[in-house]
């Protein structure tokens, strides 16, 4: 279950950064680095899963003595939270300088915006 | 369980190349909102109920909803979005 | 043609590098050190059912506090943007569609119920799945449906304001108190570890998660207010 979480995840990360590298639109190439982030979220849980263990919560059905043979890896998940939060605020940037660009240029094509292009 | 697992696998590729290849940005956000729903059923398949309440709640609920304001900001003011 | 070409051998590189990851991983068999560690001493130390929680507040609560400033620099950030770029303003709401009336009664009956899940989800954060990024989000959630019933509504950016940077400050205050109370910056073991399981357990940590409910819930009010906003008065 792991391995095919994994191969979804990379392939949606793979997905993500074509997008984001073939759409003109601003507002599409955001939409593509979020997907492909949510990709990166479903790999680094993935590693942490171990096949046929619980969710890292001690509670009736988890012994305190044998814990650390029934759940699994609880790290990973606690970056992917923290991950996922940062994430929408990355997005939410992205959107306000997108839409600044947009005042600016009345334009959401990236090849109008040619100033800083080498 | 791995055949759920797998079928959800296969939703937010669909999901996501729905995102990539269709003509209108609304419909490439919501796709995108799916693929975060999608990835937080994974989650919980992969004993993440933490994540799974994190991803369903801001990463499909409130992204898309940053999205459509922005949009309906950016049509307001005359572009196609 | 070209840059497409290109941008699909890239692709493809990065595939490749990615497929050799994927099928050489093997799961591991048994944790690793630290998940061990977290494992076995995460309900003697702190007293706290969720290992992610017992991670997320105490292990790793530095980087927590510092999420939580990413996040309020985040919104103060999108707030300034907007603001400088407001353009020709036609009136408040001006070309808006006015909500239904289902919507706005259901938004009165929905709000306090949503609200009150949210502060189950954040105040339950050390026993079950949940806590304050969740319970935050579910908050701003109620604020997103206020929004969505009125668009021209307008939060008092007083209360949301004292509300962020209260919670703060208490934040930093239960940290310094650690520091000098017990084993360091941000420890829970400032309050006792009571009964294993009860939701009066786990020291601080849900005073902590409280806090950063309420902290996560008005930075995403702020940002989702601020890109909503139809015209900066």
């Amino acid at each position: 279950m792991a391995e095919i979480a994994m191969m979804s995840g990379f392939a949606l990360i793979l997905l993500g950064i074509f997008g984001a590298l073939t759409n003109r639109n601003l507002l599409r190439m955001i939409v593509a680095f979020s997907i492909a982030s949510t990709g990166v979220n479903v790999v680094l849980v993935s590693i942490g899963y171990l096949p046929g263990r619980t969710a890292p919560i001690l509670d009736a059905a988890v012994p305190l003595e044998s814990a650390a043979a029934q759940i699994v890896d609880p790290v990973p998940q606690a970056l992917v939270l923290t991950a996922i939060v940062i994430g929408l605020g990355v997005t939410a940037l992205m959107l306000a300088y997108a839409y600044s660009l947009f005042r600016h240029r009345k334009s959401l094509d990236i090849s109008d915006f040619t100033e800083l292009k080498w | 369980m791995i055949y759920v697992a797998g079928l959800m696998g296969l939703a937010m590729l669909g999901a996501a190349i729905v995102a990539l290849a269709t003509k209108s940005t609304a419909v490439a956000v919501i796709a995108a909102g799916l693929v975060s729903l999608f990835a937080s059923v994974v989650f919980v398949l992969l004993a993440a109920p933490d994540v799974a309440m994190t991803e369903a709640a801001i990463g499909s609920g409130l992204t898309t909803f940053l999205f459509f304001f922005v949009l309906s900001r950016i049509r307001r003011e005359g572009g196609n979005g | 043609m070209v840059r497409a070409f290109v941008t699909l051998v890239f692709v493809a590189i990065l595939g490749l590098a990615f497929g050799r990851l994927a099928l050489d991983y093997v799961p591991d068999a048994a944790l690793n050190q630290t998940a061990v560690h977290y494992a076995e001493l995460t309900p003697p130390e702190t007293g706290a059912q969720n290992v992610v929680a017992a991670i997320i507040v105490t292990y790793r609560g530095l980087d927590t506090l510092g999420e939580v400033t990413v996040l309020f620099l985040t919104a103060a950030i999108v707030a300034l943007v907007l603001a400088q770029t407001s353009g020709p303003t036609k009136g408040r709401g001006s070309g808006l569609l006015p909500s239904g009336e289902l919507l706005q009664t259901g938004t009165r009956m929905l709000t306090p119920l949503i609200l009150l899940f949210g502060i189950y989800v954040f105040v339950n954060g050390h026993l079950t799945p949940g806590g304050g990024f969740q319970g935050g989000a579910i908050l701003a959630s109620a604020a997103l449906l206020l929004l969505l019933a009125d668009p021209v509504r307008r939060f008092s950016h007083r209360l949301l304001s004292w509300v962020e940077s209260g919670s703060g400050v208490f934040y930093v205050l239960i940290g310094v108190f650690g520091l000098f109370l017990a084993g360091g910056f941000l420890d829970n073991r400032i309050l006792p570890l009571g009964d294993f399981g009860s939701i009066f357990s786990a020291g601080a940590i849900p005073l902590i998660y409280a806090l950063i409910g309420l902290k996560v819930g008005a930075e995403f009010s702020s940002i989702l207010e601020s890109l909503e906003e139809a015209e900066d008065h």
